[in-house]
């Protein structure tokens, strides 16, 4: 039997997120440059969508299953790609760097004595390896680095590795009935904030500074987002402030970003915030300073005042969205 | 009950990055070094935990790097910690060789409860405290914003995408903190001075080879120059004509 590529793809809630085909797309591709069998596993219960998966490119796919497992189990989880993962010898495991990934794919490596590369925003092979590039100090620098391990971790930052449909693939899905999973740490509730869109997945983010003057003011952010389909982000500044929830924080000690479309909204642009979101694709900025260091960084600014140009903003968007 | 807390010393989070001469990690020339950010979540919640607990409780703080690593040691000692140590190795060790060195640590100690920073502001790996339970043995909840104990159970919320998840596990556990877990206290007078009395033992790294190799460090690419469109509202058209044909993002 050859060597394997493993996808490990995440459910939420009996759904494959998109983050998953992003892994799937990848694993497709690096196991033609490696010469390597491509496979993918979910752990869950029922899980809607898993004849999407042959859409990225790999068939074969194995469902570990128990109605206990349609939340996250660490030790449960865990212990089902490991096993899975020396069974069909696979010498890369990819995960989607999220909440579920970077939990999981820590313990999976230790057990399997793997290195890791972890967030990685680039990857490709390289004789007969793999180099990762991923980006440390929030963005302030890139690192390539590569596996010294037999058996090999990587995690994908998502959103930067685009999902590619393919024809001719026909799913072979193989479903494993999980007997007594090891269910000693154990999520038994999930909270969900409301009806906010993470910045960590979101695809366009409207963020607002100390220029807003007060958290009230935050609403002429909120309107321009859910004009856009857009998650709200903050500065520093405002969160330590209290005025908006440590979640939307983006920068060095919040969350790294980079949707296509990033509007920093009153932001003067700290270094820790430039960090965090300077890889977005584009960046709009709107500032009264028009010597902040934002602009810097922008590909359009408009240098004045929020107050004004937002509602403006907002009503143009809606006009075309309409 | 002992508890450890493993505490990271990284550049301050307004350093400017510079390469280094050798191209695999950043010059430190100029930089300030600091105890990473989350640690002190970490810590705040190890010294909680421990006036909950009472007893004959002690916070040991954990680090390994070299001499310069005692510094952030010597913070967590002045906020309450009992005592430090810090094993030493001179060497640039990747996310599974410094779980490696402190799980030796905390297994010869017999920690039950032991704290992270869920990630450290330098190599931002964000996967140190998850290998280390996994080397122990020990339960793990990583990214946690609330966190009680009830029993021989940890329940913890911890923090994911759009929400938070409650997680029950059995001690020992690991627990890595997020931003939001508690108000980090100061230091105080009395602290920093206390801590200079306090003993940080040294001792070297439990060996282990790193499982990734550093090729390369660089900057990214500037972006190039924007535009300013205009200082009020009336920008407004052409930014959005602009993000819709030029950039296509909406």
């Amino acid at each position: 039997m050859s060597k394997t590529i493993l996808a490990v793809l995440e459910q939420r809630e009996n759904k494959l997120k998109k983050s998953a085909f992003e892994v799937l797309t990848v694993v497709a591709g690096l196991s033609k440059d490696l010469g390597l069998e491509a496979k993918a596993v979910v752990v869950g219960s029922e899980i809607e969508n898993l004849n999407e998966i042959s859409k990225y490119g790999v068939a074969d796919v194995t469902h570990f299953k128990n109605a206990e497992l349609g939340n996250y189990s660490s030790t449960a989880y865990g212990d089902a790609v490991t096993e899975f993962a020396k069974e069909i010898d696979a010498e890369y495991i990819l995960f989607s760097d999220t909440a579920l990934g970077k939990d999981l794919a820590p313990r999976v490596a230790v057990k399997l004595n793997a290195g890791c590369l972890i967030d990685c925003v680039g990857i490709k092979a390289s004789n007969g390896s793999v180099v990762a590039t991923r980006p440390i100090y929030a963005g302030k620098a890139l690192m390539d680095l590569k596996p010294k391990s037999e058996i090999k971790v990587i995690t994908l930052r998502p959103n930067v590795f685009k999902p590619i449909e393919v024809s001719g693939v026909n799913l072979n899905l193989i479903t494993k009935d999980v007997a007594s999973p090891d269910l000693s740490t154990k999520v038994t509730k999930i909270k969900k904030s409301e009806g906010k869109m993470d910045v960590a997945e979101a695809d366009i983010i409207v963020s607002g500074g100390r220029g807003l003057k007060a958290p009230e003011n935050f609403k002429l952010v909120e309107e321009l987002a859910d004009a856009l389909g857009a998650a709200v982000g903050a500065s520093r500044a405002v969160v330590d402030a209290g005025w908006r929830p440590h979640r939307e924080q983006v920068g060095q000690t919040g969350k790294t970003v980079s949707p296509s479309l990033y509007i920093a909204c009153g932001i003067s642009g700290a270094i820790q915030h430039l960090a965090g979101m300077s890889s977005s694709k584009y960046i709009v900025a709107i500032n009264k300073d028009k010597e902040a260091p934002i602009f810097g960084v922008a590909d359009y600014g408009i240098a004045g005042d929020v107050f004004e140009i937002l509602p403006e903003l907002t009503k143009e968007i809606k006009k075309i969205k309409g | 009950m002992k508890i450890a807390v493993c505490v990271s010393h990284v550049p301050d989070t307004a350093t400017k990055v510079k390469v280094g001469q050798d191209e695999k990690a950043i010059d430190p020339n100029g930089v300030t070094y600091i105890i990473n950010p989350y640690d002190e979540f970490a810590v705040e919640e190890a010294l909680k935990m421990k006036d909950k607990l009472g007893g004959d409780s002690e916070v040991i703080a954990i680090s390994v790097g070299n001499d310069s690593s005692k510094e952030s040691i010597r913070k967590a000692l002045a906020l309450g910690a009992d005592k430090g140590i810090l094993l030493k190795d001179e060497n640039n060790r990747d996310s599974f060789g410094i779980a490696k060195a402190l799980s030796e640590e905390i297994k010869s100690l017999g920690c039950e409860l032991v704290f992270f920073g869920k990630q450290s502001v330098d190599y931002d790996n964000s996967i140190t405290g998850q290998m280390a339970a996994t080397m122990l043995g020990y339960s793990c909840v990583a990214v946690v914003v609330d966190l009680k104990i009830e029993g021989d159970k940890v329940i913890a919320e911890r923090e994911i995408e759009g929400g938070k998840e409650v997680v029950e596990a059995k001690l020992p556990a690991v627990i890595t903190a997020q931003k939001g877990l508690n108000e980090p206290r100061y230091a105080s007078l009395k602290g920093i001075m206390a801590a200079k009395k306090k003993t940080i033992e040294e001792k070297p790294a439990a060996v282990s080879d790193n499982l990734t190799e550093v090729i390369k460090l660089k900057l990214p690419e500037p972006k190039k120059p924007g535009r300013i469109l205009g200082t009020d509202s009336s920008a407004v058209p052409e930014l959005v004509k602009l993000l819709r044909e030029e950039a296509k993002v909406i």
